[in-house]
């Protein structure tokens, strides 16, 4: 593979992202399953790069999962996504700095629908302020926090403890990385590096140290879009697609996996379960699964936080295996320990993946 | 108007088939060439045999286009360097040429065309035969296909150059391939790259160049992967037929999806086998890419420099698509050859005699006006 | 557990995995059977086929393909009439195909 056909498209794939003054919105998925990774994206970004970023408490969803789902029509998300935009111009800010993936698609076809088609825009104004009586001013940059961070990647680099090199052996981690499908494949432009051979965690692994695995089903989905996982029935339809990618990765014998969405690492993970109990299969060493992570938490551990601060402990995949080949510290009494120290419960183990 | 008279007894020497009327009727006129091609060299040879002052103008260092880079040409297989071998000579014999040499600029006055070269010679001209033809696509711009990235991505122009330089058929590691895969339709008939049309000889090429890998890897399965067929010429349905029956070559209708790299370096190919309306999967070690034709920078210079008009394919639109295929809406500015629109060789061929007695006509017709 | 769903099996053509060594040992005895360009006239014809999923086009495409499974049911509709024969215009014989196919599959 020449690397440098690579970072030739690289460059037709350059996008603006903010500098500074972000306002965030969060993830629905990723506040829920990964708690410590938006916790740990709001810490970096104010006291390790001294960033203003501020978080409105009344912002809401973007409506994504319910659109997609088609339970929500068009008009709803927009009027929702005004709100947002609402509350943004109202608190001064104009960068919006977005948690999710499918909320920075939901965002960016939006604002090309109202480009495109300016009496939506219109027609949205109307409603925003019929149902709150609030008015708004479109945002002077939209950026995904992964955007963000891989444009802090180097002062990231500059501050790194556990650069992503195993400990072991000398050598960097193999790292494969996974963008959620809403980051690129819908506006090639607006995803750093385009949608085949995008860039925004390939700089990060770069920059920190790690080696970029690529496989043949790279660009396939995880097999996340929400129609499938909201209904048990249908979930065998997400983890096919999550196996498929699994199958093709796991020849070249990753260390980890790195995503972006939210979304994507719910089914690399809990799918490694999922497909270890239906069809046996394991794709870590020695019958464990290979970690799943998301940026925000692979920047923590990079920078040094402690692996229960990042919520590691609510992943299904085993991440010990990892922090040791990283040589990360970790007290393994106080994985399942709440406030004040007190053991809060473990979680049954599998009975194929080990945990 | 410019009577050459110092080189008259030059133009009696020159002429092979005289005519006594066309003696009569024209005083030596002085056409420019723009391009050294197959098409430039044909009409360049037609119009000096009819009396004319040819300068034929090519940015190379040699003449002979494109052709000079193909092994052997289809339908018959005959090798590429006949054409060149009698084109050549004869068109340097005849002409005046001038080799990397480039049109920097044109202005038209008092009825002739004042062309500046690089070299910093300004020709007058009484006419001008754009036959700048095209380039082929760049492959990069395919990104799901991996050229430039993927090892074992070669393009066609690629393939052909093993063919002539008889380099056996290897993937980049250097082993035999057990497969190869033939990609139609590389830049063409694609809105994405900005290029709809289709550029009508990549089908034809394809099957002859997967015959000629099953001839030199007797064991290599070779699939080529198609939208459509375009076998337009003569014989060329039978090739396809050849390649099927006696060669084995195996035809999959769909259009290469993505093409990524394994563990091995072999190129997996994803396409719909759309006969059987279900997605295919196979690993390949060689993809050839057939790319298309695109107009070349020359086309592009001469056409803006010259005001001609474009077709929405962005080559050069002549007069009339059925009654005036070498003229220019230009007074004077004439066309032949892939400048055009794609087209095989034989083809640019015919068309650059058709533009010498296009040319010619405009002369006559213009003298007996004169003389009127 | 009961987990309420399954895997879903893969629905794609796999030429590395398929077993073609049907459709080489058809190749050797009838050699027809690589001239086919699925051009559609025998199954336009087809007697059984304007009444039962059956065409020829189909059935050689898959065997070509590796994916006999597919079409073992396919081949018992057909009726032996000959038309997609005389129809078809590489002129692939059909017929002995069919009939070769039969004996591979089915017998």
């Amino acid at each position: 593979m020449k690397i440098e056909g690579k970072r030739a498209l690289w460059k037709d794939y350059q996008k603006a992202i903010a500098d500074d003054h972000y306002f965030y919105v969060r993830s629905c998925v990723r506040q829920t399953f990964f708690p410590g990774a938006e916790k740990a994206f709001i810490e970096i970004m104010k006291n390790r790069l001294g960033k203003d970023l501020y978080e409105e408490p009344i912002h809401t969803t973007c409506t994504g999962i319910a659109y997609h789902s088609d339970i929500v029509p068009l008009e709803t998300t927009m009027t929702v996504v005004a709100r947002q935009f609402a509350l943004m111009t109202e608190t001064g800010y104009e960068n919006l700095a977005v948690s999710c993936v499918t909320s920075f698609g939901v965002y960016s076809e939006v604002l090309e629908t109202w480009h495109h088609f300016p009496e939506t825009e219109e027609k949205t104004r109307e409603m925003l302020w019929k149902a709150t009586r609030r008015e708004f001013k479109k945002p002077a940059n939209v950026a995904h926090a992964s955007d963000i961070i891989y444009k802090f990647r180097d002062q990231i680099a500059a501050q790194a403890v556990y650069p992503l090199i195993n400990r072991e052996t000398g050598k960097p981690l193999r790292v494969v990385e996974h963008i959620g499908c809403h980051y690129a494949k819908m506006f090639p432009h607006k995803g750093v590096g385009g949608a085949e051979y995008p860039y925004v965690l390939v700089g990060m692994i770069e920059s920190w140290g790690g080696e970029v695995v690529d496989y043949p089903e790279r660009r396939h989905c995880c097999g996340f879009g929400f129609r499938q996982y909201l209904i048990q029935a249908n979930r065998g339809y997400t983890f096919s697609n999550t196996k498929k990618k699994f199958d093709s990765m796991a020849p070249y014998k990753p260390d980890m996996i790195i995503t972006n969405c939210p979304g994507c690492p719910l089914f690399l993970d809990r799918g490694q379960y999922a497909i270890a109990e239906l069809e046996g299969i394991t794709y870590g060493e020695n019958g464990y699964g290979i970690p799943v992570l998301t940026f925000e938490e692979v920047a923590g551990l990079v920078l040094g936080y402690d692996p229960w601060d990042l919520g590691l402990q609510f992943h299904q995949v085993a991440v010990e295996p990892l922090l040791d080949k990283m040589g990360i510290p970790y007290d393994p009494a106080m994985k399942y320990a709440g406030p004040g120290g007190k053991f809060i419960g473990s979680p049954e183990l599998p009975e194929t993946l080990k945990c | 108007m410019q009577v050459r008279a110092e080189s008259s007894s030059e133009a009696l020497n020159c002429r092979k088939h005289l005519n006594a009327d066309i003696l009569l009727m024209h005083t030596r006129k002085h056409i420019v060439v723009i391009g050294g091609g197959v098409a430039g060299m044909e009409s360049a040879i037609h119009l000096c045999d009819m009396g004319y002052e040819v300068t034929l103008v090519e940015k190379q260092d040699q003449l002979g286009g494109h052709v000079l880079k193909w092994d052997f040409l289809f339908p018959d297989h005959r090798p590429a360097y006949e054409i060149t071998n009698e084109l050549c000579p004869s068109v340097e014999e005849k002409a005046n040429i001038k080799l990397q040499t480039e049109v920097k600029n044109i202005v038209k006055q008092n009825g002739h065309f004042e062309v500046a070269l690089s070299d910093g010679e300004i020709l007058t001209a009484d006419a001008l035969l754009v036959a700048t033809g095209f380039d082929l696509f760049d492959a990069h711009k395919k990104e799901e296909y991996g050229y430039g990235i993927y090892d074992n991505v070669i393009t066609a122009a690629e393939l052909e150059e093993r063919f002539q330089n008889k380099i056996p058929i290897r993937t980049a590691a250097g082993k035999k391939p057990a497969r190869v895969g033939f990609v139609h339709c590389v830049g063409s008939r694609d809105e994405k790259v900005g290029n709809e049309y289709c550029s009508k000889v990549c089908c034809v090429t394809a099957v002859k160049q997967a015959m000629r890998v099953k001839e030199s890897l007797p064991g290599c399965e070779v699939f080529c992967f198609y939208m459509d067929l375009r076998m337009f010429g003569r014989y060329f349905e039978d090739l396809y037929r050849e390649a099927q029956e006696k060669w084995g070559v195996q035809f999959i209708r769909g259009r290469l999806s993505e093409a990524a790299e394994d563990i091995d370096h072999r190129i997996i190919v994803k396409v719909e086998d759309t006969l059987a309306g279900r997605p295919l999967r196979m690993a390949v070690d060689l993809l050839v890419l057939l790319t298309g034709f695109v107009p070349s920078e020359g086309t592009k210079r001469m056409a803006a420099m010259l005001n001609l008009p474009l077709g929405n394919d962005r080559f050069i639109k002549p007069s009339d698509e059925h009654l005036r295929r070498n003229l220019t809406p230009v007074p004077g500015v004439f066309v032949t050859g892939a400048s055009s629109g794609p087209r095989s060789i034989s083809e640019s061929i015919s068309d650059a005699r058709a533009a010498a007695l296009e040319i010619a006509a405009w002369f006559n017709h213009q003298t007996q006006h004169a003389v009127k | 557990m009961n987990w309420q769903f399954a895997l879903h099996p893969d629905h794609t053509i796999n030429l590395d995995h398929n077993n073609r060594s049907l459709a080489q040992l058809l190749e050797e005895k009838e050699p027809t059977s690589r001239i086919c360009m699925a051009c559609g006239s025998c199954g336009g014809t087809c007697t059984a086929g304007q009444f039962e999923p059956i065409s020829f086009r189909h059935i050689l495409l898959m065997v070509r393909r590796g994916e006999t499974e597919s079409v073992r049911s396919e081949l018992t509709k057909c009726m032996y009439c000959g038309k997609c024969t005389l129809v078809c215009p590489r002129g692939v014989n059909t017929r002995h195909i069919l009939a070769l196919l039969r004996t591979m599959l089915i017998n």
